[in-house]
């Protein structure tokens, strides 16, 4: 009997990963197709196929240019970002044991905000480089000061998780302060209406460069955190109930902010802060899959990937002929999920 | 010997909470730590269990300082129950035992017959065999309180410390809690607040009065009127139990 629960949920599991998968691949494709110019999703099947060598299936070259110098790239960036944001926002309400903690708990989209306004308006270079390259690099710094900023005041992650969430807010507020202050005393308006797009998260100007980055860092990412999926299951009644099951928990706190702290760091500099998905996917994966970490980690990387696809979509067809932040739209599909999670929990208990 | 404390001081900030204490506990042994609020009981239990660093002196497990050993072999052997375990996961009850063997596993190495025997067996122990595919959420506080000991069993201790662990239970499973202990046979250390049922179920009792011991052996030497009185600040009768022999305390009005 015990067994035959015990593969039952993980078969469960297992199809929920697989349907999650194809459910995946479909929304890129269609991902690909919407926009100004449509471009039918067996047009995408055989650029992929003819680029793999599978197919010599002859396509027009303007949709073969828009397929791989812009529509697919974006696509597999918001899928790496999607699944960055879950998977860092599951790690982060399991870590400090709070329902309502996100991947920029500890201030990182804070700091990316102001280290990218600092180079947007005051000009701050990183090296000689592109503007786009330093944009980034001032967003990573901003981030990583914030992290650093919430690791000393919280005492270097050895104390509690209430410590580390008010430190989170403290970083917080702080460095939007600052952002604030540059945008009202340094910005024009042009300047200011890129900050604030920026802010809200924008797939725009992505390309492969940033794919091999979100890939590596969220791959890198989810793999520290699946090694660290038994240490975070043994978090589930508290950092002192870990330590009496001889988890370091110094250490795995560290390690597992560090990772979650450089995920976001890399996606924030990248798109900006996208809201909601870290806060949304792992509740509703943990609904599909349950809390324990070895399922609810991959299964928030598939489904925050195929989230954010979606919102993608939503965000350039929802209205004609503008683009909306991308940010808006997982607000507005995130807060209605939310709430329908919210209530069917209260039911359910 | 199983633990041994020596010159044990602890402290938070500048307020001793725990003077110099020195004792030690004999394996099989079921010791029961008594004091009134804020004698220091959590924090002790807690510096046996290797979950804070003494101020002073030291706690030994079978002669070995606990500060020279790794957080998980401590886990492989002492076993500790919180007194509130509290989650926001709805982990099934099998899931909460399960972790009991966190300690055992290397890190990639799958789940073996002898964690699934463990689990069963510790499921078996605390009764809860039959809720095993329960929610948390969904378990009244005494099931909460069996499925962590069932939890701390998987770890197949040698030595288990348990932090009030009849608070909030009703009598019938404070009794039948204190029976599961007493019936397990590995060295245990337990907090309580009902002198009575301390009086019933353990070998000897240790008594904290702000942060010293004022009393330390069986049941029957360590419960008097005087105590109760100095200690505890209540008057009552001790006598011994006509059935058992262990002192029975009946307290006055």
């Amino acid at each position: 009997m015990r067994n035959a629960a015990g593969t039952g949920t993980g078969l469960a599991a297992g199809g929920f990963l697989l349907a999650g998968v194809v459910l995946l691949l479909l929304a890129i494709g269609l991902n690909v197709g919407v926009g100004d110019l449509r471009i039918p999703l067996s047009t995408t099947f055989y650029a992929l196929t003819n680029a793999l060598g599978w197919t010599a299936e002859p396509l027009n070259r303007i949709h073969e240019t828009v397929i791989w110098d812009y529509r697919l790239s974006r696509s597999l960036v918001a899928a790496g970002c999607g699944a960055g944001l879950a998977l860092s926002g599951a790690v982060m309400q399991s870590l400090l044991r709070n329902p309502l903690a996100e991947p920029y708990v500890l201030g990182i989209s804070a700091g990316a905000s102001t280290g990218a306004v600092a180079v947007v308006i005051l000009g701050v270079s990183f090296g000689a480089g592109l503007s786009a390259v330093s944009l980034s690099a001032g967003a990573f710094a901003g981030a990583f000061a914030a992290f650093a900023f919430v690791a000393l005041l919280s005492n270097g992650t050895r104390s509690g998780a209430d410590r580390t969430i008010l430190a989170g807010v403290a970083a917080s507020q702080l460095f939007n302060a600052a952002t604030s202050y540059i945008v009202t005393t340094s910005a024009n308006a042009q300047q200011a209406r890129d900050v604030m797009f920026w802010l809200l998260g924008s797939f725009g100007g992505v390309r492969w460069p940033e794919v091999w980055l979100v890939t590596a860092a969220v791959g890198l990412g989810l793999l520290g955190c699946l090694l660290y999926a038994r240490i975070l299951d043994a978090f589930s009644f508290g950092d002192e109930a870990a330590a009496a099951l001889g988890v370091n928990t110094g250490r795995a706190r560290m390690v597992l902010f560090a990772i979650t702290a450089l995920m976001t760091a890399a996606i924030v500099s990248m798109v900006g802060s996208i809201g909601f998905v870290g806060l949304v996917v792992p509740h509703a994966v943990r609904f599909a899959v349950g809390p324990l970490h070895g399922r609810l980690l991959p299964g928030c990387a598939v489904a925050g990937a195929l989230f954010m696809v979606l919102a993608d979509v939503a965000s350039r067809v929802l209205v004609p002929q503008q683009i909306l932040p991308v940010g808006v739209v997982t607000a507005l599909v995130g807060v209605p999920v939310f709430s329908l999670i919210l209530y069917r929990v209260q039911r359910a208990s | 010997m199983s633990f041994q404390a020596e010159t044990l001081t602890w402290g938070i900030g500048r307020k001793t909470v725990l003077h110099e204490l020195t004792f030690s506990v004999q394996p099989g042994e079921m010791l029961g730590l008594l004091g009134p609020n804020g004698s220091g009981k959590t924090s002790l239990l807690r510096l046996l269990a290797g979950l804070k660093t003494p101020a002073g002196g030291r706690v030994l497990l079978e002669g070995t300082d606990l500060r020279r050993l790794p957080r998980r072999d401590i886990a492989r052997r002492v076993a500790f129950v919180e007194q509130h375990a509290g989650t926001t996961a709805n982990l099934r009850v099998e899931d909460v035992v399960r972790l009991g063997r966190f300690p055992h596993r290397r890190p990639l190495a799958g789940w073996t017959a002898a964690d699934a025997q463990a689990v069963d067996a510790a499921l078996d122990r605390a009764g809860m065999t039959a809720k095993r595919g329960d929610g948390w959420h969904s378990l009244s506080g005494g099931e909460k309180q069996r499925a962590q000991i069932a939890r701390a069993l998987a770890q197949t201790p040698r030595e288990l410390i348990l932090d009030e662990p009849t608070n909030h239970l009703d009598i019938q499973h404070q009794i039948g809690l204190l029976r599961l202990i007493s019936g397990l046979g590995i060295t245990s250390v337990l907090s309580l607040h009902d002198l009575n049922h301390a009086a019933m179920f353990c070998d000897r009792l240790l008594v904290l009065h702000h942060g010293h011991i004022v009393a330390d052996g069986p049941p029957a030497q360590v419960l008097t009127p005087a105590l109760l009185h100095g200690v505890f600040s209540v008057q009552a009768t001790v006598d011994p139990d006509p059935q058992t022999g262990r002192p029975h305390i009946r307290y006055v009005r």
